[in-house]
């Protein structure tokens, strides 16, 4: 006869809890949904998370003399010495610079002198994604890992098919105070590139200029890494972008604010 | 057998109730949602009963609301910045709004104050029963009458919007990371605070 109340009793309430921390220049937002937030596997992993995110950003920040990156452009670290991960993302940054047709590019030229390797704009959205790695083993949870604006969104074992969505407001790029458009994620990542207050820093890697356009693109798809290099270059060239991703993508959508 | 009813009718509820599961939270949230629209009100229990009334009525607020907003800020902006009165009311709201909060177990929560082109921006909001009720903003910078324009259109909607946006329970925001520094980062670092345990 008790075993008819019990459903009723064990019907759990969700929590949720975030931690943050300034890495790579940027609040990382971590958001746990859990029946309980508290555990300590929670804690340990969020720790985790943080800690890859420290390590790709002591590895591959050019805004710090001392990472490895700068210390092998210095040429104070040969290649063959240097972390596994550097060559990884090389050949991301190589994949990514073919699928885009060029619409993406890690290497900027520069007059007289030779191209400059700068990968910043795929380590990020790398980096997230191993650090979301570290969540997927977490029985029982729904995460949602945003850094700066480009997030990742999945669950650890156990919650597949009962994993909850997490709505995502995308800012109007011409009134930053104000969200254009939702999105409802439970698994993936969501990526906007655009350009405005730090100036503009996004450039044509075909010619070179800086993209003038304002506005934003947003992409939402499987992988962080590429949500983050077609929304780059949807920013440049939205309808090639569009094409592209047509073609070579299809999992992920578009949206061009 | 008479048990055996039982027992097979309690594991099919079960079942029941556990594939339900996520549907039925889904819809608590979006009526729990509408309720605290209503700001200042302290929400009774029963104003959720008649779910479509109240999103209906909330809804209809919310943009009349909003246009009302955007028309004084139009009228403000063709009025030019021959007067700075609204900016002294605004910047000194850092004090008011934290009073505000006393009534009903709402909690404020300020995000962190975050370095734009023009000048610090830093934005609070106020939780109640989980749900963004309020969003003020503490700082904004007022320093030249272009400033003042751009901020008397921007900052009533934005006000508006957060509520609105909590009502469709917005979790997180995503923006191109350059364009996130203000308003939206600031926050973005509101809600975090909601949550941080």
């Amino acid at each position: 006869m008790t075993a008819i109340t019990a459903p009723l009793a064990l019907r759990p309430i969700i929590e949720r809890r975030a931690f943050v921390e300034i890495i790579m220049g940027m609040p990382i937002s971590l958001h746990i949904k859990a029946i309980d937030v508290q555990r300590a596997d929670i804690e340990q992993a969020a720790a985790n998370v943080f800690a890859t995110l420290r390590k790709v950003d002591d590895l591959f920040s050019l805004w710090r003399s001392d990472s490895e990156l700068s210390l092998l452009q210095a040429g104070a670290v040969i290649a063959g010495e240097a972390h596994e991960w550097q060559a990884e993302i090389v050949d991301l940054c190589l994949e990514a610079e073919e699928r885009t047709g060029g619409l993406f590019t890690a290497w900027r030229n520069h007059e007289g002198a030779r191209p400059a390797y700068d990968p910043t704009g795929l380590v990020k959205g790398w980096a997230v994604e191993q650090a979301a790695a570290m969540l997927r083993v977490v029985p029982g949870i729904s995460f949602c890992l945003n850094a700066g604006g480009d997030m990742v969104i999945g669950h650890g074992p156990g919650m597949r098919g009962v994993a909850p969505a997490w709505t995502i407001g995308i800012e109007d790029p011409r009134q930053p105070d104000a969200i254009a458009a939702t999105v409802e994620v439970v698994e993936g990542a969501v990526a906007t590139s655009g350009s405005r207050a730090r100036g503009a820093h996004i450039t044509d890697p075909r010619t070179g200029a800086v993209v003038c356009r304002d506005g934003s693109a947003t992409v939402v798809g499987p992988s962080l890494v590429w949500a983050d290099v077609w929304a780059t270059a949807a920013f440049v060239d939205p309808t090639w972008a569009r094409e592209l991703i047509a073609g070579e993508a299809s999992a992920y959508s578009l949206t061009v604010l | 057998m008479r048990r055996i009813t039982l027992w097979l009718l309690s594991t099919l509820s079960a079942i029941v109730l556990l594939f339900s599961y996520p549907t039925s939270r889904n819809a608590d949230t979006a009526t729990a949602a509408v309720a605290p629209t209503d700001a200042n009100a302290t929400t009774d229990a029963n104003a959720t009963t008649d779910a479509n009334a109240t999103t209906d009525a909330a809804s209809s607020a919310a943009t009349q609301d909003t246009t009302a907003a955007a028309s004084s800020a139009q009228d403000a902006t063709t009025q030019s910045s021959s007067e700075p009165p609204t900016s002294s009311s605004a910047s000194s709201s850092t004090s008011s709004s934290t009073s505000k909060t006393s009534g009903s177990g709402a909690t404020t929560y300020a995000g962190d104050a975050v370095m734009t082109r023009w000048g610090l921006v830093q934005v609070q909001i106020t939780v109640a029963d989980g749900k963004i009720t309020k969003s003020d903003v503490l700082r904004i910078p007022w320093d030249n009458p272009r400033d003042q324009q751009i901020n008397s259109y921007a900052v009533p909607i934005l006000n508006q919007e957060a509520v609105t946006a909590q009502s469709a329970s917005i979790d997180m925001i995503s923006g191109a990371t350059v364009t996130s520094v203000g308003y939206t980062q600031s926050l973005q670092s509101a809600i975090d605070q909601a949550h941080l345990a």
